[in-house]
């Protein structure tokens, strides 16, 4: 259990935070930015407050 | 605009969604009023009139309890119900226990209210409350999260707009904050000991007041950003993209930076150092937001001369961006040197209140009011009018608030040619009266604009029904 100590060492924990947390926010860019088809299926998820509308019309 | 063909029963549960939006007009009504009498206070210390109940000590928390948790709370839960509704397709789950919602949260309110008076409290910030109220709080709240949960899992449109992903986020964290800043060992009916102590009790303190301010008075208010924008302006919001980007950069970077309100005291240097570096790097999400907000009117700007609740959701945008520089500004160390424990404080939260939370909210119970009585605003003029009395009381509030904070942090520090300090403190409160008094009047003003919208909306109400349109 010895290696776990190196985990209380904060010069070894800052840097490792840092690098997951900037991987994170990598893919993240990545999963939204990455694929055209993808940016287009999250675009279309902007109609869904104005989905609900044909129903105002009709009164339910 | 400002009108609607929209509906009420069948499909949905509006009446809780009702019952929330009549008692967030209640509640602003009292906490505005309280707020502008402890504002008076301040400037008139007469008018504490000796009576123990009623001095700034007291009243504050009143002040804050009904205008956070009263108005805002009311608010929140008034538009997250809808919202969930309405993106979800599908009806409340467990109406009972929607309701109880909201008897719950009102007797949290008053009981909350009735403590501060009777001078019972925790003295901690924004959670004055003793514990059996808090424990009816953790009961409500927990409640709160079976039933907006349990409406998302039955929803018939496959996606979660993100809009409930931001009130997902407010309930979440809320429920994580309110119950570990408040353990704590009773002793007797209305006191009890903090489960922590000295340095780390104040953390605790902060991590919960900072990230009160991000989830309760921002994330959530963001949720209601994210519907009511699009909606009132005809169009979707601006990027969805960035919508995703801005939710989970805020949702990380908020929880490390409570600790900024504690720079210069006895906690560990590094913590400071930590809490002034997220709270900068949480200018990027903020922003990123805001530009996505203002942007939903990019190819409709002439909305902002035509549409008044338009102009209180853009206004508020700009209030939300320009707060949201002020506090990072603020957090770093040499700055927060001169601002900490000065009036600028009071001015940079009310900036965020008033400007962005009180705004975005009077939009969205504007847009929202009518088609729950299936009527017409009873009066676009006085949108106007209270659109107007709204901005220039939350400048006659802030900008003396600045100048007074800035003058005492200027004053507290001033040596004269032999070290001693320049000035007494009695000297530093002689020159704040002035702008005290305008800090009250900027708060009348702000009220007035609420009593303006109070009786807009009861005309309204009484024009419309609750039935469901044929």
């Amino acid at each position: 259990m010895e290696w776990l100590m190196w985990f209380t060492h904060f010069e070894n924990t800052k840097p490792l935070a840092l690098v997951i947390f900037f991987t994170v926010f990598c893919a993240v860019l990545f999963y939204v930015f990455g694929s055209d088809r993808r940016s287009q299926r999250l675009e279309s998820y902007k109609d869904i407050p104005f989905l609900d509308e044909h129903q105002d019309a009709k009164g339910n | 605009m400002a009108t609607t063909n929209v509906v009420t029963g069948g499909q949905y549960n509006y009446d809780v969604v009702r019952k929330f939006t009549i008692m967030t007009l209640v509640w602003g009504v009292v906490g505005m009023l309280v707020g502008v009498y402890i504002a008076s206070e301040l400037a008139y210390p007469f008018l504490n009139l000796d009576i123990p109940y009623i001095t700034f000590g007291r009243l504050r928390p009143v002040h804050t309890g009904a205008v956070i948790f009263g108005f805002g709370g009311s608010a929140l839960f008034a538009t997250s119900y809808y919202i969930v509704q309405r993106t979800c397709q599908t009806r409340l789950f467990c109406s009972g226990l929607a309701s109880f919602t909201f008897w719950g949260w009102q007797l949290i309110i008053v009981l909350a209210a009735l403590g501060d008076v009777l001078g019972f409290s925790q003295g901690r910030e924004y959670a004055e409350m003793a514990w059996p109220t808090d424990l009816l709080i953790a009961v409500v709240w927990v409640s709160y999260a079976v039933v907006y949960i349990g409406t998302v899992m039955k929803r018939k449109e496959p996606h979660i707009y993100v809009a409930n992903w931001f009130y997902l986020a407010f309930i979440l964290a809320t429920a994580l904050l309110h119950i570990f800043n408040n353990l704590a060992v009773p002793f007797s009916l209305t006191g009890s000991y903090s489960l922590f102590s000295g340095a780390q009790d104040a953390m605790t303190q902060w991590w919960y007041g900072h990230n009160a301010v991000g989830f309760f008075l921002t994330a959530a208010f963001l949720g209601m950003m994210y519907y009511f924008v699009p909606k009132q302006a005809g169009r979707p919001i601006y990027s969805y993209r960035l919508s995703i980007i801005h939710f989970w950069a805020l949702i990380f970077l908020y929880m490390w930076a409570g600790t900024h309100h504690l720079h210069w005291t006895a906690i560990p240097d590094w913590t400071s150092t930590l809490a002034a570096t997220f709270s900068i790097m949480l200018l990027l999400p903020s922003w990123g937001g805001m530009i996505n907000g203002i942007m939903t009117l990019s190819g409709a700007w002439d909305k902002l001369r035509t549409d008044p609740i338009i102009r209180f959701m853009i206004v508020s945008l700009s209030f939300y961006g320009m707060s949201t520089f002020e506090g990072p500004m603020m957090s770093l160390k040499d700055v927060n040197a001169l601002s900490h424990y000065t009036d600028w404080t009071i001015g940079h939260v009310h900036s965020g209140a008033l400007g962005w939370v009180a705004m975005i909210s009077f939009g969205a119970l504007y847009h929202l009011i009518p088609r729950l009585w299936n009527t017409r605003i009873h009066s676009e003029k006085l949108i106007n009018v209270h659109f107007w009395l709204a901005t220039i009381g939350i400048l006659l509030y802030i900008v003396p608030m600045w100048i007074s904070g800035i003058m005492q942090g200027l004053m507290w520090r001033a040596f004269d040619d032999f070290g001693n300090l320049q000035y007494g403190f009695i000297e530093t409160v002689i020159e704040m009266h002035r702008y005290y008094v305008f800090r009250a009047l900027g708060g009348g003003v702000f009220l007035l604009g609420m009593v303006v919208m109070c009786y807009n909306m009861i005309v309204t109400i009484r024009s419309g029904n609750t039935r469901a349109a044929a």
